[in-house]
């Protein structure tokens, strides 16, 4: 069990800016996202991609903001719990519980929700039957590829992870790369060298093709696909791979009776809290008259939230507010104090 | 201004919507509730949730596919060769009595 000031659901952009404003004030908060990296929607869906309306910043990329924002909350040393999304909340005594799909139990008097448009997973075959091989025949992630080992692999998608799965597992086993049309969206040198492989007899490649069927009774042996023109042909294989990118889906914290509105989640604009005390929600998952989904708002909406989490945690001490510029104790918490 | 029509996938049930100049064909179907488009992202070209098909007639009428368009459309839900995403098409007084087909699901 982990005590702390504050719990942040979500290490998004805005829910690394909040652990700054906690910690200029004296908070100390811990982070969890489902992901197993940090950064949300700037990591996941556009790292190498410009942002232009940070202020006070004219260019920088999704990767380069996650970065600088991991700078500067590096003297908080928050905690980060990756790869663990937080399932439920619950209240206990005057706190709230926080528990995860790892089990970990936390204790806070504050949550603070920056769970952006909820959390990722991969997107699947839309196919009948097709959740019944699910993990079995069927899957959207390569955990181990000796699990592929001889095996006949059929490999669905034209971004990277398709590519490089096509080229990494035609040295073990005898694949299969389908994909909706002739161009690839991966990386070009990948698809170069996936093209070569194909001369080389190495490994097939079918497009512009889309999954028709999954055939099988206890385990996959055969999948059908067509074409734009309806052409069906079935191919002998023991398993799929997806690889469609991800979808956001807003999981377990449509449970918590927050009053969701169109999945998101309803707040005052002067603490940023919910339809319950102590709890917050900053970012892409809040929702308010006027609410506009940028960096910049979710940012303004976690100072607001954290100087509200500071009177919940700590009740009897009374809240000043200070510049950083001028404050010797927010420097102090900085590790930027020059002696006098 | 455009008269759009948007066709249901099952029941094939119309709406048709004027569709002021500027906003988008997603724009139209979300601010008037048609079922089958999520725009999950907004309309910022993220989330393929927007997938409508075109009618052929118009098809080439419209705003030519730019490669992230291209790309995203790898992940909507069957996708052909009259694949667009709703929210990169931009309303102009061309497209009145454009009919776009709305697929079986979006994700
Ligand atoms: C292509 C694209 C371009 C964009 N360009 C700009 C731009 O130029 N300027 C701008 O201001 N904004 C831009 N945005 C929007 C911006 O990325 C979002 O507003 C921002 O990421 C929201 O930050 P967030 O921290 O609220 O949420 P997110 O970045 O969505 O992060 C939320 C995190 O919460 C995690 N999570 C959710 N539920 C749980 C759970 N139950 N347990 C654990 N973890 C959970 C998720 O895994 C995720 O990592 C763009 C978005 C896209 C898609
Ligand atoms: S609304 Fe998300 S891609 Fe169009």
């Amino acid at each position: 069990m982990i005590k702390t000031d504050a719990v942040v659901v979500g290490a998004g952009p805005v829910g690394l800016f909040v652990v700054h404003q906690l910690g200029i004030i004296g908070l100390k908060a811990e982070i969890i996202d489902n992901l197993d990296k940090i950064g949300g929607q700037c990591i996941e869906l556009y790292p190498d991609k410009p942002i232009y309306d940070i202020p006070a910043i004219p260019e920088c990329t999704g990767e380069g903001l996650t970065k600088n924002l991991l700078e500067q909350i590096k003297p908080f040393k928050p905690n980060f719990h990756l790869n663990e999304r937080v399932e439920a909340v619950s209240q206990n005594k005057n706190e709230w519980k926080v528990e995860t799909s790892k089990k970990k139990i936390f204790i806070t008097p504050n949550i603070i929700i920056a769970g952006g448009v909820g959390s990722f997973e991969p997107r699947k075959f839309f196919v009948k039957n097709v959740e019944k091989f699910e993990n079995n025949g069927v899957f959207y992630s390569v955990k181990n590829k000796n699990d592929f080992k001889n095996k006949k692999v059929c490999i669905f998608g034209g971004g990277d992870s398709a590519l490089d799965w096509a080229i990494e597992l035609s040295k073990i086993s005898d694949v299969i790369l389908v994909h909706r049309r002739n161009e690839f969206r991966g990386a070009e040198h990948s698809a170069e060298i996936v093209k070569k492989l194909e001369k080389e007899g190495k490994l097939k490649i079918k497009t512009p093709f889309q999954i028709n069927s999954i055939e099988g009774e206890k385990k996959v042996n055969a999948i059908t696909i067509k074409n734009e023109d309806g052409k069906i042909e079935k191919i002998k294989t023991d398993c799929v791979l997806g690889f469609f990118g991800l979808i956001m889906k807003l999981g377990p914290i449509a449970e918590w009776g927050l009053n969701l509105e169109k999945k998101t989640i309803p707040v005052n604009t002067e603490n940023f809290q919910t339809n319950k005390e102590g709890i917050f929600a900053i970012g892409d998952i809040c929702t308010y008259p006027g609410k506009l989904k940028l960096i910049l708002s979710g940012f303004h909406e976690g100072a607001l939230a954290a100087r509200a989490c500071f009177k919940i945690a700590k009740p009897n001490v009374a809240y000043r507010f200070e510049y950083t510029t001028t404050s010797k104790s927010i420097q102090e918490r900085l590790g930027v104090k020059k002696g006098d | 201004m455009a008269k759009i029509t948007y066709i249901e996938f099952l029941n094939k049930k119309k709406h048709v919507i004027e569709v002021p100049n500027g906003m988008t064909i997603m724009d139209g179907a979300v601010q008037n509730a048609i079922p089958g488009v999520d725009a999950e992202c907004g309309g910022a070209c993220a989330c393929a949730t927007c997938h409508v098909y075109i009618d052929e007639n118009f098809f080439n009428k419209i705003s030519k596919i730019e490669s992230a368009e291209q790309d995203m459309l790898d992940m909507a839900y069957e996708p052909n060769k009259l694949s667009r995403l709703s929210c990169q098409i931009v309303v102009n007084d061309d497209l009145d009595g454009m009919v776009v087909n709305l697929p079986l699901k979006q994700a």
